[in-house]
């Protein structure tokens, strides 16, 4: 154990494997020790676990009706009670688990990786390409995002895929300003010169040096958002817009239960629980990985 | 909602003395370009809703007309809508139609989506308004408070209150008041601006119900009126309370770092005079920005609640639309929500640089 430790703090590495996972000790360590943020991670672990093992942790199916069993309030037997066909709002909460975690990933797969490139490739190379590609991202910027996210789901059908595609149109822009600001820090240093003399064609310099110095900014930023696509897809769920009957989903539970919410609260107001407690995950884990990995920019924003 | 900065600050050449004509020229240059700048992101705002209603569907007709539609209405509509011309040509047409007014008609309502929105948008108006006020006087008095109290369980409690307002959704929030303050609690009125049996009583002067019932001096329809409205407006309210109270502990620690502020203290100035005169008052114009952008963000919020709250809004309206699938309808509240929300955003941005003279 002690010399796994040795190892992995060791001051020169000896390969990049052992830098990298020892980069990845230490944050490890710092973050833990920071409450909130050790709070966040277990959060965040638990909603990873939870949408893995959902058929074993959930006692009911999230889909079997049983018309006699139908609003009943929270007990032992169903501790978030039943909706209105009867359903187990519990076990459908462990599987809407699922659902929430393919969004975030999903939208998170596809909008940063975007964002980062055009950020980069504005940063990078400057002048007119520069101009153009900020341009589009401050247009989309200065849109409302749930707005944009829902004309979108107007036009393409609603449905979860639609929902994401949506949602990551509305995300790439602040990852592209993240990564233009971080690409112009050091588009003029000397270890880029270097590659460039070497004969390192703009790609392969963008793709080799400019990215992987921009992803522990990027990696926080998409944390910090996470609670807001989150919140996005919920609330398309529960305007209709989003994940379509009989799935889970949290919003559209919710959206189910608004017709019971003066007598049965617990239809509409449990799955809300969920959601504020897998968001809040994020939040925390955010500003804890924010405080870590970039400590010079404190409580900003 | 997001509130990173959309514009980037400006150079900064100081301008030296005995340059007024220089400095003026400067200015008249700036608001040329804020005036170039806010075009072009209206143009970028039309390009999208173009984009979306025009590009995107299969077949647009359909879209416009419904499926119910007989072909000779269909045929009318495809020629109507000019869809046997090029993209561009379409376009323009769409910039120009906008321009006059003509956002089309309304298939779920008949009439023309312009005249819908000119009666619905005053009572968003009116909510997220009183959201705003709500929110300033509440968070920024607690965002100084944390501020002051760094570190205690009054900082702590007031940032977890802060996080709390980018994770908790506010159709479920609006749920839950309705649940507790009006089923249980008796202490609000349900869903929609009035009782039913005032509906209609007070004519319409400026779509604001509490300066209506005022003008025409009925007061009875002014306190229910405010009744309705409470409850909609607290949980806008709350979420642009979190927001300032976030940014306002965050500016005041700035403030309270400074050198001059430690001066202050050292020299015996009381404590409340420092942290009000000597650091809150430098604050005020990045408040300014902040508050901007949070009133901006609550035009967006107001859609999830006025849904929630059967508000007879732009939010509820633009939702209406969307189910009903009535796309014209909903591009053109698409696009109102977001040119008041570019102009509120790059107002607030002018304003900072106007008023602070180190941006200036």
């Amino acid at each position: 154990m002690a010399s796994a430790r040795a190892w992995l703090l060791a001051d020169s590495p000896t390969s990049r494997l052992q830098a990298n996972l020892g980069r990845l000790y230490r944050i490890t360590g710092m973050l833990l020790r920071n409450p909130l943020a050790a709070v966040g991670a277990a959060i965040v672990l638990a909603l990873v676990l939870t949408a893995i093992f959902a058929p074993w942790i959930a006692p009911y199916s999230p889909v079997g009706q049983s018309l006699q069993d139908r609003l009943l309030p929270p007990s032992a037997e169903h501790l978030m009670g039943t909706d209105e066909l009867g359903r187990d709002i519990y076990s459908r909460v462990i599987y809407g688990s699922q659902i929430t975690l393919t969004i975030v990933l999903l939208v998170a797969v596809i909008a940063a990786p975007v964002g980062l490139v055009i950020g980069a490739i504005a940063g990078y190379f400057g002048g007119w390409i520069d101009r153009a590609l900020m341009g589009i991202t401050d247009i989309f910027l200065s849109m409302p995002k749930l707005i944009l996210a829902l004309a979108f789901v107007a036009a393409l059908g609603p449905g979860i895929n639609n929902a994401i595609i949506a949602i990551a149109i509305t995300a790439w822009p602040a990852y592209a300003r993240i990564s233009r600001a971080e690409t112009l820090t050091f588009r003029n240093s000397e270890f880029i010169d270097a590659v460039r003399l070497q004969g390192g064609s703009p790609a392969r310099i963008i793709v080799r040096h400019v990215l992987p110095l921009c992803t522990s900014s990027m990696i926080i930023r998409v944390t910090l958002d996470m609670a807001g696509i989150i919140l996005t897809a919920a609330g398309l769920g529960f305007i209709g817009l989003g994940a379509q009957p009989p799935l889970p989903e949290w919003g559209a539970m919710i959206s189910r239960g608004r017709t019971f919410i003066l007598d049965q609260w617990w239809v509409a107001t449990m799955p809300g629980f969920a959601i504020i407690l897998v968001s809040l995950g994020f939040c925390f884990l955010g500003d804890g990985l924010r405080d870590v990995l970039d400590p010079k920019q404190g409580d900003k924003g | 909602m997001s509130f990173e900065p959309t514009t980037e600050p400006a150079s900064a050449t100081p301008a030296l003395p005995g340059q007024k004509g220089r400095r003026a020229l400067k200015t008249a240059g700036s608001f040329v370009w804020f005036v170039v700048t806010i075009a072009l992101t209206f143009l970028g705002l039309l390009a999208i809703t173009f984009f979306i209603g025009r590009v995107i569907p299969i077949d647009p007709v359909l879209a416009v007309v419904g499926d119910r539609a007989t072909p000779a209405v269909y045929e009318a509509a495809r020629i109507e809508m000019g869809l046997d011309r090029p993209l561009p040509v379409q376009f323009l047409d769409y910039v120009t139609d906008v321009l006059t007014g003509d956002f089309g008609m309304s298939v779920s309502t008949g009439r023309p989506v312009i005249s819908d929105l000119a009666r619905v948008f005053p009572a968003t108006l009116e909510m997220a308004t009183i959201g705003i006020l709500m929110g300033i006087a509440i968070g920024v008095p607690m965002g100084v408070v944390a501020a002051a109290r760094q570190g205690s369980w009054v900082d702590q409690t007031i940032r977890v209150f802060g996080l709390l307002g980018y994770s908790v959704p506010a159709f479920w929030l609006g749920l839950v008041g309705l649940a507790v303050f009006y089923a249980r609690l008796r202490w609000a009125s349900g869903p929609g601006r009035l009782d039913i049996f005032y509906d209609g009583l007070v004519p319409p002067v400026t779509g604001l119900m509490l300066v209506d019932t005022l003008i025409a001096g009925d007061y009875d329809i002014f306190w229910n009126a405010l009744d309705h409205l409470i409850l909609p407006a607290s949980v806008l309210g709350f979420f642009s309370l979190a927001y300032i109270a976030r940014m306002t502990r965050s500016f005041m620690l700035d403030q309270l770092s400074q050198e001059f502020v430690t001066t202050a203290r050292v020299k015996g100035v009381p404590e409340r005079v420092v942290i009000w005169r000597h650091a809150f008052y430098p604050i005020r114009i990045q408040l300014i920005t902040v508050i901007g952008l949070s009133y901006a963000a609550l035009l967006e919020g107001s859609v999830m609640v006025e849904t929630v709250f059967s508000w007879p809004g732009i939010g509820n309206y633009l939702t209406t639309a969307l189910l009903n699938a009535d796309m014209n309808a909903v591009l053109g509240a698409t696009l109102v929500i977001g040119a008041v929300f570019i102009f509120i955003n790059k107002i607030s941005d002018v304003l900072y640089r106007v008023l602070d003279p180190r941006a200036r």
